[in-house]
């Protein structure tokens, strides 16, 4: 239609400049999303540096932030997999007690002893895949399945140590759980389970930004009605999803199982769920689902960490540091939802 | 004439320095049914928002209601003003009953308890006078959606609203519901109601409005009076250019026959298809017509495999295939586009590149299962630039879109996988003017690039326009086929006959 040319230049030039402004409004509006909690993780770090009187940013201090939120960041990216979906999932504690129970009884067996690693991973993978084939097969709701097996599972782990603590002092792999790995020998070592818990963040990353599988999962939370109808396997997502979770509780059992050289059906990962899904709503992940990065996931749990430490620091009791925390939660979430105001859904 | 019930004078709104509307003009009387046309993103909903109290418009304008000037303030200044807006998806509560939903916010109450009895009482004589056929005590879940309008207007009237603003009222609705729907606005008029009604169908505001308003980029281009409503004349207000043809079919209509590509064979599922039989052939454009609820998404459902089938058989190309999921569907070359784009298509919160890209990551994954994101936004930039979909870059996410354009963002989804069979379920429903016309000039080249095309639609012209044959069902049996000649063109008369059973009575 070359004789439309004229005529069509001139809103096709403001359109330009308004697209533009829109990019640069996109832009701004993405550099915030993903910084996300980083902002309130940095204040609280400073916050109790000056509070404590500089006994926070000291290399071992670090190192014991870090270590303390190893098991709590593998169990919350697990949990950002289900919740990306819209699901949830509390039996993660239970899991993780079962599998450090499983892991540990094996690791006593003289021939078998080294196999108690992938024993305990495969126990949590396990219990995941059971909890994601009700969920997706059956059709129940995630919260209910998940409630169930948090008990269930949680007498089996008794079961599996006849109630009692099982100690290994010789357990294999001890390292994982008390070692660093030296990066500047006499300087700078990091605890294995922090390396641990960074390589699961990055795998969780590969497979959440980087694969077909990834989309898929962001498409089942989003619209699961739309992933049907797009072919989409949304049973085989959700199985994978719930695995997922399982096997990252199985880890975390096998982390908290090398650390203490024992575990305890009753006692071990009791409400660790809350922390776990507590650390990817503070990253910014959706409870409808959807919408969240593992980053935001890595964020949340170190708040977690270092809201723990600080507080021990600057010496406030036990019992204060629960209302902190709880407050804490609720108002960064609030700040989330204020700063997120007017974008997403329209 | 008498003087104006609503008044409104150099009304303007900015929305972080944008304008929304620049000093718009709109003059509304009691006793007419005032049509507000425009693409969207024209200023329509902001003027309304006003109008209800959600938006506060820019110093400097004003807003008169009988002569008087007024500000309507928080979501229950436009009630108090006397002006009621119904809005496309309405807004009761399924789990109260009519009386309950009528009197929502206003509860009658005797010494602190709820006077149902006396809310029922109160709503009585307005349903008789709108002629509803159901009762005060019945749940709002158990009503139709033309039945649910019914108790939104009795709501207005109750409200002893004098301005009605109903926003594209019949989008849900069926023919039948429609017309039903189109009697109570005249009678409403003819009571001295001023209606504002917002549509996006011509044949609507054709047959409605007393004057039109079209609104483009947030300014008034327009008003006519009746006897200047002409579609021409609108169309080329709201696009500001002329529109020589708005439907598009350049494909020749007699190439593909004899090739068939999809047939359907004595579809059923028990409930709302009974046996359903069609042939799409290479290149042809078929129309599904029917009313609503006469079975054809449910048809479409069946055929990609959506919804179980309890008899019936698909060929594709003269082969029989087996297909049990939307994904098999996919995999043989059929792809659906559904009339649901928000709730069963788009991913609104996923970028525009993730949504075009969906059907396509697997098969052009490295490895079987690693993004190949170059491939992807390679695909994402040549649907933006083949489909001309207006966003930022493909990596906003598709809920920001306007409807057109994440109709767009839909279709090349399917497009990706180069389908040999696309079934089209309203294509152009709430999709602007401007959209409707690209969209249609896609259909018409893949029709000549030999696709097979099925398009449901409950919009006539726009299925006589684009299609060359039309299949009409009725009650979920394939009621006949309407087909063009040398010499006669489809109508929408034969098609209605067809869908509402009237053609026994010509004959």
């Amino acid at each position: 239609m070359p004789s439309n040319g004229a005529a069509e230049a001139k809103p096709a030039s403001t359109t330009t400049n308004g697209a533009a402004a829109e990019t640069r409004r996109q832009r701004m509006r993405m550099l915030i999303s993903a910084l996300g909690m980083l902002p309130v993780l940095l204040i609280l770090c400073i916050g109790f540096h000056v509070l404590s009187e500089g006994r926070f940013f000291t290399g071992q201090n670090l190192g014991i932030v870090l270590q303390q939120a190893a098991v709590n960041t593998v169990l919350a990216a697990g949990m950002t997999f289900v919740i990306l979906t819209g699901g949830i999932d509390l039996s993660v504690g239970s899991i993780l007690a079962a599998s450090a129970m499983a892991g540990l009884t094996l690791s006593k067996l003289p021939e078998l002893g080294m196999l108690w690693l992938p024993a305990a991973l495969l126990t949590g993978l396990g219990f995941g895949v059971v909890n994601g084939a009700l969920i997706a097969l059956l059709r129940l709701p995630p919260f209910i399945v998940t409630l169930g097996s948090l008990t269930a599972v949680r007498g089996l782990a008794r079961l599996l140590g006849a109630d009692t603590t099982v100690f290994n002092p010789s357990i294999p792999y001890a390292f994982i759980g008390n070692g660093s790995l030296t990066l500047v020998p006499g300087a700078l070592s990091i605890p294995w389970l922090s390396v641990i818990a960074l390589l699961v963040i990055l795998v969780s990353w590969l497979v959440l930004r980087r694969t077909v599988l990834g989309v898929h999962i962001y498409a089942v939370g989003g619209n699961e009605s739309a992933a049907r109808l797009a072919g989409i396997k949304v049973w085989a997502v959700l199985i994978f999803v719930y695995g997922v979770s399982g096997l990252f509780a199985g880890l975390g059992g096998a982390m908290q199982a090398a650390r203490l050289y024992a575990a305890n059906g009753l006692q071990l990962g009791q409400s660790y769920e809350l922390d776990a899904i507590t650390a990817v709503i503070l990253g910014g992940t959706s409870f409808v689902g959807g919408i969240g990065s593992i980053w935001g996931t890595l964020v949340g749990a170190l708040i977690i960490a270092v809201l723990s430490n600080g507080l021990i620091l600057i010496g406030v009791s036990d019992i204060w540091q629960y209302v902190i925390k709880g407050l804490v939660i609720i108002g960064a979430v609030a700040l989330d939802r204020y700063r997120l105001q007017g974008s997403a859904r329209t | 004439m008498n003087d104006p019930i609503l008044e409104m004078r150099g009304v303007s709104k900015t929305f972080f320095g944008i304008k929304a509307l620049r000093a718009v003009d709109l003059i509304v009387y009691a006793g007419e049914i005032h049509a507000l046309m425009g693409e969207n993103g024209a200023g329509k909903s902001t003027l309304m928002k006003i109008l209800s109290g959600a938006y506060r418009p820019d110093p400097g304008g004003e807003i008169r209601i009988e002569g008087k000037a007024v500000r309507i303030e928080g979501p229950l200044g436009g009630r108090a003003a006397g002006i009621s807006i119904i809005y496309q998806e309405l807004s009761l509560a399924p789990n109260l009953t009519v009386a309950e939903n009528i009197y929502l916010g206003r509860e009658m109450s005797r010494s602190g308890l709820l006077a149902r009895g006396a809310m029922r009482e109160g709503v009585g004589p307005i349903l008789t006078r709108l002629g509803a056929d159901f009762l005060p005590s019945t749940l709002v879940a158990h009503l139709s959606m033309g039945q649910r309008q019914l108790v939104e207007i009795a709501r207005a009237l109750h409200a002893r609203s004098k301005i009605l603003i109903m926003d594209e009222p019949t989008t849900s609705l069926s023919a039948a519901e429609s017309e039903r729907l189109f009697a109570l606005i005249r009678q409403l008029r003819a009571e001295g109601l001023a209606i504002i009604y917002i549509s996006h169908r011509m044949d609507e505001v054709y047959a409605l409005g007393d004057r039109v308003t079209v609104l483009r980029d947030g300014r008034l281009v327009g008003s006519l009076d009746k006897p200047e409503i002409r579609a021409d004349t609108i169309v080329r207000l709201m696009v500001g250019r002329d529109v020589s043809s708005f439907y598009k079919k350049d494909h020749d209509p007699e190439a593909g026959r004899g090739h068939p590509v999809l047939a359907a064979i004595d579809m059923a599922d028990g409930q709302r298809v009974k046996g359903c039989s069609l042939t799409v052939h290479a290149g042809e454009v078929v129309g599904l017509a029917g009313l609503i609820g006469a079975g054809r998404t449910e048809l479409a459902h069946l055929i990609i495999g959506a919804s179980p089938k309890t008899s019936g058989r698909l060929e594709l190309e003269g082969r029989p295939v087996e297909i049990r999921t939307p994904g098999e569907a996919l995999e043989a070359g059929i792809a659906y586009l559904t009339e649901d784009r928000k709730a069963l298509g788009l991913f609104l919160d996923m970028s525009c590149l993730d949504n075009i890209n969906l059907a396509v990551l697997a098969r052009d994954a490295k490895l079987g299962w690693v993004l190949d994101r170059d491939k992807a936004r390679e695909r994402a930039d040549r649907a933006f630039a083949g489909l001309s979909i207006r966003a930022a870059n493909a990596g906003v996410p598709a809920g920001g879109l306007s409807g057109g354009n994440q109709q767009k963002v839909l279709l090349s989804r399917l497009l990706a996988i180069a389908p040999k069979v696309l079934i089209l379920d309203e294509p152009t429903r709430g999709v602007d003017v401007g959209a409707k016309s690209e969209i249609y000039s896609i259909i018409d080249n893949l029709a000549k690039a030999g696709t097979a095309i099925l398009v449901i639609s409950s919009d006539l012209p726009e299925i006589i326009g684009i299609c060359d044959r039309v299949v009409v069902m009725r009650a979920g049996h394939i009621a006949g086929e309407v087909t063009r000649g040398p010499n006669s063109p489809l109508t929408q008369e034969d098609i209605m006959a067809l869908a509402t059973g009237m053609e026994h009575l010509d004959a």
